[in-house]
């Protein structure tokens, strides 16, 4: 498994998603946070190519051993590829979930939507607030 | 308000420095996984895994009229067994639904029952209540007895070393010796619950740690393993769990456990219930699953034959060996036939699955 992180140059979702926006095109994945809590992942079912995600909604499923997550999109948009990697090996969800983990490509709807999602401050902000609860 | 704090066993520090990924299971803080549950999983298959199940329950019962107890509160025949041997049992309301599925060992001046902990007060409540009017001295040990797991094909080269003697590696299947592990006093068992062969070794309860240490830097490392692999690997073997398969809701025959009914005498409390469903036949019957396309199934999602629900699972999960979606269903005894082609609704998509054979893998605990 990776080590604990949140880059950067990402912004995130409070369901534990991230995006990094590529001109109008993003890719989405979930964090380490999410990985970590859901476990070694053993299966990934992604939405169709074509298809359309809307913000805040489910695009698609992980699942460990013993719990389903659903994941869900930090922004609006269609799908134009997912990560076959991944659905062929799960667990690069776990070992690199800002790299080879990550699970789908889209062409955003509304770019600057993205700018209202937590950036890296905010994101562990709310990590540690969820700790406290 | 205060939360009632699990409890911990004797191991739980080994489990910490493991990087044991701790859960709540049947009131006990336990280990679910060191990391990772298929690898683990994997290694119990290949090598030799070891599991703290210090958790479960161990009832003592003596006196002159022991046997009478148990042959009255156990379905099996106990009479099939003798001083050094163990059997898998089931304990019955009157009414014939499950107390528990447990195994007795018989030792020379005792019985042991070894119960599932989410049934240890249940079991404890059950045998006191039949124990009334009879010469039996009944005690709980469950609080002075821990319970390591080794499993797998590797076992004997772990655990011989470690051992007083050689006679506990020359335990047949389901029998029980008392020796020395690591110098500490225990019983040996040649039973588990995933498939492979292996031992349980019941220790004084301050004592495992040095029992887990000395096996997991043994001859051949034993690999922790947490609930979830151990889990995964009694699904692949078709073996029912408490609580999932098995209930105070259905009897022993529609979860196809007849053979630890004794059938010919049925001298045991709730036999009524099990000689009547054996003449009748019942509604429904436990079978294995297995998916025919990517997919997991998971407890409670129906099972379907065309439009028609005909069942639900009872578990489910990812099988690490074969890589698909198992499980285990009750389906309409009209259609559980091994074969038959059947639909799993998994959150409203339809997987081909069909009724399998268990075990759902081609392993045995046996070795004669």
């Amino acid at each position: 498994m990776a080590d604990e992180s949140y880059p950067d140059d990402l912004r995130y979702h409070r369901e534990h998603d991230w995006v990094r926006v590529e001109g109008d095109e993003a890719i989405f994945g979930i964090t380490w946070f999410a990985q970590d809590a859901l476990g070694e992942v053993v299966f990934y079912e992604p939405p169709a190519v074509g298809s359309t995600v809307s913000a805040d909604a489910t695009y698609g499923e992980l699942e460990s051993v013993k719990a389903v997550s659903d994941i869900y999109a930090p922004a609006e948009g269609e799908v134009i590829a997912v990560n076959e990697a991944v659905v062929a090996s799960p667990g690069l969800v776990n070992s690199d979930p800002y790299g080879e983990g990550w699970l789908l490509r889209v062409r955003l709807a509304n770019p600057d939507a993205v700018g209202a999602l937590m950036d890296q401050a905010a994101y562990t902000a709310y990590l540690a607030g969820l700790g406290d609860a | 308000m205060t939360a009632i704090s699990p409890r911990t066993t004797s191991l739980y520090s080994r489990h910490l420095a493991a990087g044991a990924k701790l859960g709540d299971f049947a009131g006990w803080q336990m280990p679910l996984d060191y990391g990772s549950p298929r690898s683990e999983h994997l290694a119990v298959r290949a090598s030799v895994g070891m599991f703290d199940v210090s958790h479960m329950g161990q009832i003592e019962v003596a006196g002159r009229d022991a046997r009478e107890l148990l042959t009255w509160a156990l379905t099996n025949n106990l009479g099939a067994i003798g001083p050094g041997q163990g059997q898998y049992t089931l304990m019955l309301t009157d009414d014939g639904g499950v107390i528990d599925d447990l195994i007795v060992y018989a030792l020379l001046d005792r019985y042991m029952l070894v119960v599932n902990a989410s049934n240890r007060s249940a079991c404890w409540e059950r045998i006191q209540e039949c124990a009334a009017g009879r010469d039996v001295e009944i005690a709980d040990r469950s609080d002075e007895v821990a319970m390591i797991a080794l499993q797998g094909p590797e076992w004997m080269n772990a655990l011989g070393p470690l051992v007083g003697s050689p006679s506990p590696l020359g335990l047949e299947y389901f029998e029980i010796t008392e020796d020395m592990v690591a110098h500490v006093p225990a019983l040996i068992a040649r039973t588990g619950y995933t498939g492979e062969p292996g031992v349980e070794i019941m220790c004084p309860w301050e004592s495992a740690p040095r029992v887990w240490d000395a096996l997991l830097r043994g001859a051949v490392d034993a690999v922790p393993a947490g609930l979830v692999a151990r889990d995964t690997l009694r699904t692949e073997m078709g073996y029912p769990l408490y609580g999932n398969e098995l209930s105070r809701d259905r009897g022993p025959i529609a979860a196809v456990l007849s053979w630890a009914c004794d059938t010919k005498k049925f001298g045991f409390a709730g036999a009524e219930s099990v000689e009547r469903d054996i003449a009748n036949g019942v509604a429904e019957k436990l079978v294995g699953v297995m998916f025919d396309e990517p997919g997991i199934p998971r407890p409670g999602q129906d099972v379907l034959i065309g439009d028609r629900v005909v069942g639900v699972m009872s578990s489910g999960t990812l099988s690490p060996s074969l890589e698909c979606g198992i499980g285990m269903a009750y389906i309409a005894s009209e259609f559980a036939i091994v074969g038959t082609e059947i639909v799993v609704d998994v959150r409203g998509r339809k997987r081909q699955a069909h009724i399998a054979r268990r075990p759902l893998v081609a392993r045995s605990p046996r070795t004669d």
